[in-house]
């Protein structure tokens, strides 16, 4: 085990002290994104709700906020999905099962899936925005017959950049409508090829009974709630999973400040209503 | 098959136009089938058709040396195909295919220009519908360029 992630119990550690995670598996998704799951050292789950985050880090390479990408019934096994995009998630990315990660959290504040039932639910992600939605699609699946329509609205730059490709048929058999476009194809893609938000047009959706768990690159979600908005979804039915530089995950060194919140404590899911006053705010 | 002027009223391009109007437009309209991976259409050629998708879905593709075809969108039920033959010189852009087969209604446009320059309000009917369809097309293309999914390395 490496040096500096203290022996403590997954679960219950302390704060700001990262817990030992072995890397079980490691599947590729993309080229440049990788699923790992781990389990806690101790053997302790880490009890978690969909949309929240862990920071994850592999030993000197520092620490960067992820959303958990498993199911929130069987915390026992914390997966995360993670693109290799800097030093920091290239290092997490070249773990090997056996490998040893830090992990602290889970944080933040998650989906309000309890709240939405009754509700037709839509899913809409962009690129590896998926990840902090599988929790939810996981959590909403397991509860089927408490929600009305649940659809999944899932874009992404090209074919061989969906996440979870393998995974939507199955989805799909368990009571999802899955729609899914890529940015651009080549003739071979039988699928559509377009922006996501067209797909909400095409979804044929009653706005009314709507409720909508959004996330992907901030301009993709204010294209996709624009369209909502347009589609007569309420302003207090949206739900968004926004990103700044998040640091200690903990409100306290405030690096994901955004307005009158912290991304890390506040965040990372908000109420559209809550968060759209800052998000055109350039400085921010 | 339902009547033409049914199936024009009942599409979201058309949907509100005076029943007159879109006897006009039916008139110039007649349904067609399409095999999949059929072209529908090329690009360069003459823009005097533009299609109403009952079903099926058009692949529109642009080909580029070295790249072969790329498609660009596709377009499904209730979707409009072409709007090349509102401005001269009436020339189709990008070439159509239809990926499964489709059930069109294909509209003479060169006969539907006449019909517009006769009647003002047809013309301007139609240009207010394309005009906003046009908008959403433009709007989703300025994403694309965009490329949101694209490599934004930070910090991470």
């Amino acid at each position: 085990m490496l040096a500096q992630y203290a022996d403590i119990p997954a679960g219950v550690s302390a704060a700001t002290v990262p817990a030992p995670f072995e890397v079980v598996s490691k599947c590729q998704d993309t080229p440049d994104t990788y699923t790992f799951e781990l389990r806690g050292r101790s053997g302790h789950a880490l009890q978690f709700l969909p949309g929240q985050c862990t920071m994850l880090s592999r030993g000197g390479s520092g620490e960067v906020p992820i959303s958990i990408s498993g199911d929130p019934d069987e915390p026992e096994r914390l997966w995360h999905t993670v693109r290799s995009l800097g030093l920091r998630t290239a290092a997490i990315c070249a773990s090997e099962p056996g490998d040893v990660l830090g992990v602290r959290g889970p944080w933040g504040q998650p989906w309000p899936v309890e709240y939405l039932e009754g509700s037709d639910v839509v899913i809409a992600a962009g690129g590896i925005g998926l990840a902090p939605l599988r929790s939810a699609i996981l959590w909403l699946l397991a509860r089927r017959q408490r929600y009305g329509r649940l659809v999944l609205l899932y874009g992404a730059r090209t074919p061989d950049q969906l996440v979870y490709a393998d995974q939507l048929r199955a989805w799909q058999e368990r009571g999802l409508e899955v729609l899914v476009t890529v940015d651009s194809a080549g003739p071979e893609w039988l699928g559509n090829v377009g922006v996501v938000t067209k797909l909400a047009r095409r979804a044929a959706l009653d706005a009314p009974r709507t409720a909508v768990l959004c996330c992907g690159p901030e301009v993709m979600m204010r294209f996709m709630v624009d369209t909502l908005l347009r589609l007569g979804v309420g302003t207090e039915r949206i739900h968004v999973s926004m990103e700044r530089n998040m640091q200690c995950g903990i409100g306290h060194c405030g690096h994901c400040q955004l307005g009158p919140t912290l991304i890390c404590k506040d965040g990372p899911v908000y109420r559209w209503s809550k968060i759209q006053p800052w998000i055109n705010v350039k400085e921010l | 098959m339902q009547a033409l002027d049914e199936l024009i009223s009942a599409s979201p391009v058309f949907g509100g136009m005076q029943e007159k109007h879109l006897k006009l437009i039916a008139d110039c309209g007649r349904p067609v089938e399409v095999d999949a991976d059929k072209y529908l259409f090329h690009a360069a050629g003459v823009a005097d058709t533009f299609w109403l998708i009952r079903t099926g879905t058009i692949a529109l593709e642009l080909h580029g040396a070295g790249r072969g075809a790329v498609v660009i969108e596709t377009l499904h039920d209730g979707e409009v195909v072409g709007w090349s033959w509102l401005f001269a010189p009436y020339r189709l852009q990008f070439d159509g295919r239809a990926t499964e087969p489709c059930s069109l209604v294909a509209f003479d446009a060169a006969r539907l220009r006449a019909k517009c320059d006769e009647d003002h309000e047809l013309g301007y009917q139609l240009m207010q519908r394309f005009a906003s369809y046009m908008a959403v097309a433009l709007m989703a293309t300025r994403m694309q360029l965009l490329d949101v999914y694209g490599d934004a390395r930070a910090v991470r």
